[in-house]
């Protein structure tokens, strides 16, 4: 199970919830599992948010493997200058 | 209104054109001349980017008009090298990486040789208020200035 | 990751468009003509807020010599509503949202015909009530930018301008203050900047009859202007084929589009090429500049260094439309820093101001200035060492960071060790002279590439790559090459596709570049070696696997594969016609891993006390690059980005009257670092391999911008005993700090 936090705002989406456990073994996966659980987080998530599994930031890849005891942060989609 | 008829030299060249009274010698060096080297970044003489050579004497080509160089030499960036090789200042500044977008470097290119014609050996100090009327934003300045002074230094023959 | 050797990489060459460019042979945005073509020029809203009533082209189209005037109404509705944003922000529709907005277009055959077609275009305004300010903007009652885009879930206390709220960190700040020996809360502004690039943003659009359409234009991304475009003319990818030209200058404000619609609708209509440039007063009215903030920052230290508690509120002005950026500041904001509890919020907010778009490190600089400014204040009144105290704090390898994951391996505590150990931070200090310190932080990311590499018969290479070189990245890209390659980096040329001739390539920013393109070229050439590793083995007659590349050679992989000389990759290259024809490699991907960038600077500053000038003395900065592919253009990368902050810390503001017009567009008034205001500025490269790059590379072009905002104005406080709060610096107001 994929352990997955989710940034301070988005919380008013999960009633408060920062922290839940989600079985998905790519990005793309996750995202929907996520998105089913808190409809809420449907529009942020097709906007685009980027992850960062144990620590590597993926910027918006659909299958990108996620391991068995991953750590998955939602981040805001990474923009540059 | 008509068109003023000039005659002028640049680049060693021999060349005349027609302009409009009030079109600036930027203009007609870029649109009519084809000499595109000479930048427009603020049409208002304040950021060195169209210097040209304006008999011996180094000037914004945005604050000069077409109609008044009738009978001058201009020396652009496109002149400033031989057939044969790159000027030394030109040179320098690939030598020690002192450009990245290019823009600022024709104008750094004509200022530099302006000065070093006039002071054959200027400070670090005296470069750099030579030059602060030509604006970079790329490099903080810093590998022009020393791609500037040794330039100067193998120009004088010393050891760079 | 094992220390690496490298034959080509780590070397300065020079680079391969440097000859065009000390000539002026190099062609840039406004230095491309073709026959037939037309001058266009754009008319302007001189009001910050007013409701376009009517526009009456008649007398303009009459003119002789005009051949086309659009407005507003000749864009047609689009489906995505950020491209929506970006096509009212080109054009105005309806409403004219700040000083500068564009309201009509003319294209005529000379530019002296068109500015005068712009004087008899009548537009009747209806003004507006304004706001420039971000607090009075987010204040209940402020004239409103757009109805319904008010960020969700934000309560009444914030007006309907307000358009994204955040939040991040983790812990109990108030936990974390409870344990503090010591307290500062202050509440800081920063002015908007511009990029500043010296080249004006230019075009030449041609649409023909056929739908068809060629667009050249100084850009950092040719691939966005092309579907951002394409989408506002309801084209295909396909039929609109952009050329990025050299481009003079971005630093993020060319990562979007301003002028090129314009150029293509009047080609459209006039049947003919039109060229359209800004002047530099369209520049800084009506392009895209920086954000200004105005922030509050808390933070708790024990006697000993030790940060127990953090905390950030950032409210962020973005101009004209709805956008989304202050998050990245505020996941910036502590991330040099290993914290129990910590906790930043942003607001992004509308103002009647040009639509911002990124500057280096977009949304990072304020936050940074602010955070490292009240450090420092900490570190002064509680007697403690600068360096020494965000060592203490410093965030490492497995730290959770104060935006969510955990750090893989950083280089900021040896960046920090650096400065602590260099000469420059243990020498005397002259009079009205203070010494200031910062860390900066930047994310890097990959995004994706297209790269195709040709291996000529003559043992030559030709790549083509989709990201237009801004800062150098062609030098290093072939560099790259002719080290997996192994041959002499003078056989490679790199050259930069239009978007008809190779795949997708994400924008040149995010300091991606060097990092994706670099992985997508060494991908390249492994494709072209298996390729000619496989021709080897059939004129060898033996098994593809028994073949091996070494040294810019095939060869048999040990004596029982066969007793043959290797076969270099132009002997290869020679037969390719006969042996299964030309030899190419390519690779197109979306790379991640690109690992994140710190630095640390060191400044000197020298203030007059009778005129308010800083003068900087000396200035050095300290940045992880993971590995330098070209030293020097790594050393320019973060001198170009210190001068910026300099800049930013000191001088460079927007200016706007009570009357919500821009007051200072030029480069007298907006007054950027020349030559004669800086020392050298010695950059101190530092390397700790990025794990995620095949050598270690680590993006480098934005961080550097970050820390100095916040060295010089601790450096100021140093030198005149006490801090100001607002940036800029400039000499009236240090002036009146120190009367």
């Amino acid at each position: 199970m994929a352990r997955v936090v989710i940034f301070g705002s988005l919380r008013a989406y999960t009633d408060g919830v920062g922290e839940v456990e989600i079985a998905a073994s790519t990005t793309r996966a996750l995202l929907k599992e996520l998105a089913r659980r808190y409809p809420g987080l449907r529009e942020v998530i097709e906007a685009g948010v980027s992850l960062a599994i144990d620590g590597e930031v993926f910027k918006e890849a659909w299958f990108t493997p996620i391991g068995e005891d991953s750590e998955v942060v939602v981040m805001p989609l990474m923009v540059g200058g | 209104m008509s068109k003023v008829h000039v005659s002028t030299t640049v680049n060693g060249d021999a060349v005349e054109f027609l302009c409009e009274s009030d079109e600036t010698l930027l203009d007609v060096l870029r649109d009519r001349l084809n000499l595109t080297g000479a930048k427009e970044g603020c049409g208002t003489g304040d950021c060195g980017a169209c210097s040209v050579s304006l008999d011996g004497r180094l000037v914004c080509s945005c604050l000069v008009l077409g109609a008044e160089v009738e009978g001058s030499a201009i020396e652009t960036v496109e002149g400033v090298a031989t057939e044969d090789a790159l000027h030394p200042i030109q040179r320098h500044l690939l030598e020690n990486a002192a450009l990245q977008c290019g823009i600022c470097t024709p104008g750094i290119v004509v200022a530099a040789k302006a000065l070093l014609q006039k002071h054959p050996d200027p400070t670090e100090e005296e470069v750099r208020y030579w030059l602060a009327g030509n604006l970079c934003r790329c490099t903080g300045y810093d590998k022009i200035i020393r791609a500037v002074l040794s330039a100067a230094a193998e120009m004088r023959g010393a050891s760079a | 990751m094992t220390k690496q050797t490298f034959k080509i990489l780590g070397s300065r060459p020079i680079r391969p468009d440097g000859v065009e460019k000390v000539t002026g042979k190099a062609l840039f945005g406004a230095d491309k003509s073709v026959s037939g073509m037309l001058h266009a020029r754009i008319l302007r809203s001189p009001h910050a807020h007013a409701e376009i009533v009517s526009i009456d082209t008649g007398k303009a189209e009459a003119l002789a010599g005009v051949k086309a005037v659009i407005t507003g109404d000749d864009f047609a509705p689009v489906e995505n509503q950020e491209t929506l944003y970006t096509m009212q922000n080109c054009m105005a529709q309806g409403r004219a949202l700040y000083d500068g907005h564009a309201v009509a277009a003319v294209a005529a055959t000379s530019r002296k015909i068109a500015g005068e077609a712009l004087s008899l275009i009548e537009v009747r305004y209806k003004t507006l009530p304004h706001v420039t300010d971000v607090d009075e903007a987010m204040k209940p009652g402020a004239p409103l930018l757009h109805e319904g885009v008010k960020g969700r879930h934000l309560g009444d206390d914030v007006s309907g301008n307000t358009v994204s709220y955040c939040r991040f960190g983790h812990g109990d700040v108030e936990a974390g203050f409870a344990g503090a020996d010591k307290i500062v809360e202050r509440s800081f502004k920063t002015a908007a900047a511009h990029q500043g690039y010296i080249e004006p943003h230019a075009c030449l659009a041609d649409l023909g009859a056929d739908g068809r359409g060629d667009l050249w234009c100084s850009t950092q991304g040719h691939y966005l202007v092309r579907e951002t475009c394409a989408e506002i003319m309801q084209m295909e990818a396909s039929q609109l084929r952009v050329t990025a030209s050299e481009i003079g200058g971005g630093f993020g404000g060319k990562t979007t589009i301003f002028i090129e619609p314009v150029a293509l609708m009047l080609s459209r209509k006039a049947g003919k090429p039109v060229k359209v440039v800004m002047n530099r007063d369209e520049v800084f009215r009506a392009s895209g500049p920086t954000m200004s903030s105005s922030m509050d920052i808390k933070i708790g230290m024990r006697k000993d260094g030790k940060i127990t508690a953090a905390q950030a509120r950032l409210r962020y002005q973005g101009g004209a439309f709805p956008y989304e950026m202050v998050s990245m500041g505020a996941m910036s904001a502590f991330a040099a820093y290993d914290l129990e509890h910590v906790q930043t919020e942003g607001w992004d907010v509308m103002t009647n101001r040009p639509k911002m778009i990124s500057y280096r490190a977009p949304g990072a600089p304020m936050a940074v200035y602010a955070v490292e400014s009240v450090v420092d204040e900490l570190c002064r009144t509680l007697e403690l060492d600068p360096l020494d105290t965000r060592l203490k704090n410093a965030a490492r390898e497995g730290v959770k960071s104060s935006y969510g994951p955990r750090f893989k391996a950083i280089g900021l505590v040896e960046c920090l060790e650096a400065a602590r150990a260099h000469p420059h931070y243990s020498a005397p200090l002259a009079a009205n002279t203070g010494r200031g310190v910062s860390c900066g932080f930047w994310f890097n990311f990959g995004g994706q590439v297209s790269v195709s590499m040709a291996i000529n018969t003559d043992g030559t290479v030709n790549l083509i790559e989709g990201n237009p070189d801004i800062g150098g990245s062609r030098a290093s890209i072939s560099m790259m090459a002719a080290e997996a390659l192994g041959i002499p980096l003078g056989r490679v040329r790199t050259t930069i596709g239009d978007t008809a001739s190779i795949g997708f390539s994400d924008t040149t920013d995010g300091s991606r570049v060097t990092f994706a393109v670099g992985i997508a070229t060494i991908n390249a050439a492994n494709a072209a070696i298996r390729e000619m590793c496989k021709r080897a083995a059939k004129i060898w007659e033996i098994d593809e696997d028994a073949v091996e590349w070494v040294d810019g050679a095939a060869q048999p992989a040990g004596h029982n594969a066969g007793d043959f000389p290797p076969m270099s990759l132009a002997e290869i290259a020679a037969t390719s016609g006969k042996t299964g024809g030309p030899i190419a490699g390519h690779h197109e991907g979306a790379p991640d891993k690109a690992g994140v960038s710190f630095g640390v600077h060191l400044v000197d500053v020298e203030v007059d006390p009778e005129t308010g000038f800083t003068a900087i003395k000396r200035y050095t900065a300290f940045q992880d690059a993971g590995k330098a592919i070209h030293p020097a253009y790594v050393e320019g990368q973060i001198q170009g980005g210190v001068v910026q902050g300099i800049g930013w810390a000191l001088n460079e503001e927007y200016v706007y009257g009570t009357d919500g017009r821009l007051q200072n567009p030029g480069f007298l008034d907006y007054r950027i670092p020349v030559a004669s205001d800086l020392p050298m500025i010695d950059a101190v490269i530092i390397e700790v391999p990025n794990p995620g790059h095949p050598f270690g590379v680590r993006g480098v072009g934005e961080t550097s911008i970050v820390p100095p905002l916040a060295a010089v104005s601790n450096g100021v406080a140093q030198a005149i005993g006490q801090r100001l709060f607002e940036l800029p610096m400039s000499p009236p107001k240090i002036l009146k700090a120190i009367s």
